[in-house]
């Protein structure tokens, strides 16, 4: 066949090119360009190659943050995905009941996530907080300010509450999905429950697991609201994660390069861990079989 | 393998029906042979699925019990039925091999490995699966799939009867045959029993012995094809198989005949009286097949307008038009008719009565 030679497609794809150079590679190379310059003032600028990088990497307030990071994503994904699941397959399949369980429980995803911290700063006091206070007058000694261990558990209760319902969300449509042949398949082939969840409806929630755990890999790994409203990543820095780490780093002490440096870092970083998390999920109970 | 009994069985989703037309499946009392090949043919929403879900288990019946062999299973279970089901849509495993999948009803059952084995292997070959046995079942295209749920029906050996929800409807043409084949194949040497869900006449009457032509809820015949060919016991089951379907004449009884267009068709005075005992709407059924054209009155014949001949190369279709109503006539490839006037002979052995939709006998 004969490739037709038209130079005015160009112009087709020109609009996206732009809006993708604006909203994405422009900011982007700004960035790169502080992670490769100090910039001593508005006209003064000088070329320091990977300096900044080699700073950050051997930044062991970092290296802390970082494997705080990843334990606190790590945590929240072993808790939410598991637990979106459950309450997905408990909620009501249809009907008034099914509507309002998923109203009620998309309620803390339309709360702004500020909100959502200084709700949780107030619940947790233990002065007039109810949880706090609740906590505290059965004998366990709270306290989110001043001991990391509870700053740690009121992070993640708080985060698993903000964010399990969108889980819930994505496997209960996930779950009306499944014509009812294969229900009724499994229950003429003597399925038990379990084998229903495992070889039914798992496999079938594939696809939006795959979006959860992106979702909220991305969204734990990024977290920054909440806990600074919370906690502000105290007691000491026991709650401080990556994106207050770098706030701290670029607009506290205005080190624009080493925050431009470790930007990019950061951004390959989630880049990375998400094509792992959806190259490895997209291969599950694929391929030939052993 | 069982004989199935149906005894007053009636299925509304409502949940106090009052009028005929809340049930889904109107009482009815129905026995399928141990062993016998049976098609459940009807229009979509004429209740054949639930019927069929009432067999399998998946729906409890509003009404009514059915037995496995003398034996009350209304209450039980799909799984202590001993019942298998391929649905319209394949139904498999994706994650498991396509072994496996075979393999999932026995293991559930808690069969030893080495039974489980040799009789997947068994099943595999008589479905030509053999060869993707280490395969995943996901991989596989519509038709293999399509065995595959067959295969975990036929894999158990205790099976009442296996039933089918139109599971041909995803497969391509040039495949549906040579599934049919096999599943002819699969009944004539282990005479299972079968029950076979279709709306396509074709498939039903090519797959069974026995179809069970459904209406509105209700068994309007139940016979070998070509009883619902020749032999129509209702107006719905004239005009459904066929093609095209039976001709339907409003007619009166006259005395012992009934009358037409001023022509009288003789009939027996029992005839004459049981048609008027059963009361409803009187109308004359002829297959296009039977029906016969003529270009110069008869006795008996009655006078129509020839409105279109169309040649079908190997038959005419002859399109009249009698007092106000269409007929049509199938006629051999080298008889002639001439448009405009002409008469039209039903001839009294292919011609039905029907009363209230009922055939009068």
């Amino acid at each position: 066949m004969q490739k037709t030679v038209n130079n005015k497609a160009w112009l087709l794809v020109i609009p996206v090119f732009i809006c993708v150079a604006f909203s994405a590679l422009i900011p982007l190379m700004t960035v790169v360009n502080y992670s490769v310059q100090d910039i001593l003032g508005p006209d003064q600028r000088v070329f320091v190659g990977t300096e900044w990088f080699l700073q950050v990497l051997q930044d062991d307030d970092l290296h802390a943050a970082l494997i705080r990071q990843i334990e606190f994503s790590a945590i929240v994904l072993l808790i939410e995905i598991p637990l979106g699941i459950a309450l997905a397959l408990t909620l009501p399949t249809g009907g008034w009941r099914a509507s309002l369980c998923l109203v009620l429980l998309a309620l803390p995803l339309l709360i702004p996530w500020n909100v959502v911290g200084t709700i949780w700063q107030i619940f947790g006091r233990g002065d007039i907080g109810l949880a706090g206070y609740l906590v505290n007058a059965l004998g366990l000694n709270y306290n989110y300010t001043a001991s990391p261990i509870d700053a740690w558990i009121t992070v993640v209760v708080m985060d698993i509450w903000h964010w399990t319902p969108l889980v819930v969300l994505l496997c209960f449509a996930g779950l009306r999905a499944i014509p009812d042949a294969y229900y009724q398949a499994a229950r003429i082939d003597g399925a038990s429950p379990w084998a229903v969840f495992r070889y039914i409806q798992l496999p079938k929630l594939r696809g939006v697991l795959l979006i959860a755990i992106l979702l909220r890999f991305m969204g734990s790994f990024m977290i920054y609201t909440e806990p600074f409203v919370l906690t502000g990543g105290g007691p000491g820095n026991s709650t401080t994660f990556l994106s207050q780490y770098l706030t701290t780093l670029a607009v506290g002490q205005f080190d624009v390069g080493p925050a431009a440096a470790f930007s990019i870092i950061y951004f390959l970083i989630i880049l990375l861990l998400s094509f792992i998390f959806y190259t490895v999920i997209q291969n599950l109970g694929k391929g030939p079989a052993s | 393998m069982a004989r199935i009994e149906l005894k007053g069985l009636a299925h509304s989703y409502k949940a106090i029906p009052s009028a005929p037309t809340d049930y889904a499946l109107r009482p009815m009392d129905m026995t399928w042979e141990d062993g016998g090949a049976y098609a459940l043919l009807g229009p979509s929403g004429c209740g054949k699925t639930t019927l069929l879900n009432i067999i399998s288990g998946l729906i409890h019946p509003s009404q009514g019990r059915v037995l496995f062999d003398g034996k009350d299973v209304t209450d039980l279970a799909p799984q202590q039925r001993n019942i298998a089901q391929v649905f319209q849509f394949p139904v498999i495993y994706d994650t498991m091999t396509v072994f496996d999948n075979l393999a999932f009803p026995l293991r559930n059952r808690k069969l030893g490995e080495a039974e489980v084995r040799s009789r997947v292997h068994e099943v595999a070959e008589m479905l030509e699966l053999g060869a993707d046995l280490k395969h995943r079942a996901s991989g596989l295209g519509a038709d293999a799939k399509q065995k595959i749920s067959l295969g975990r029906g036929l894999v158990r050996k205790d099976v009442a009867a296996i039933l089918f929800d139109e599971p041909l409807t995803v497969i391509d043409p040039h495949v549906k045959w040579i599934l049919r084949r096999k599943l002819k194949q699969i009944h004539q040497q282990f005479r299972l029993s079968l029950i076979y869900v279709t709306h396509d006449q074709v498939e039903a009457l090519t797959f069974a012995d026995q179809v069970v032509v459904m209406y509105e809820g209700q068994v309007v015949q139940l016979g070998t094809p070509q009883e619902l060919f020749e032999a129509p016991a209702h107006t719905f089951v004239g005009y459904f198989i066929g093609s095209p379907g039976m001709n339907l004449l409003p007619c009166r009884l006259d005395g012992d005949a009934i009358a037409i267009d001023g022509v009288r068709l003789p009939l027996t005075a029992e005839k004459a009286q049981r048609a008027r005992a059963a009361g409803g709407e009187l109308q004359l059924g002829i297959r296009p097949e039977f029906l016969r054209c003529l270009a110069a009155p008869q006795p008996g014949a009655i006078a129509a307008d020839i409105e279109a001949v169309e040649d079908l190369g190997n038959y005419k279709i002859v399109t009249a038009r009698l007092s106000g109503q269409v007929m049509k006539a199938k006629l051999p490839e080298d008889e002639t008719v001439a448009l405009g006037q002409g008469w039209l002979l039903l001839p009294p052995a292919r011609t039905r009565l029907y009363a209230g939709g009922r055939a009068i006998d």
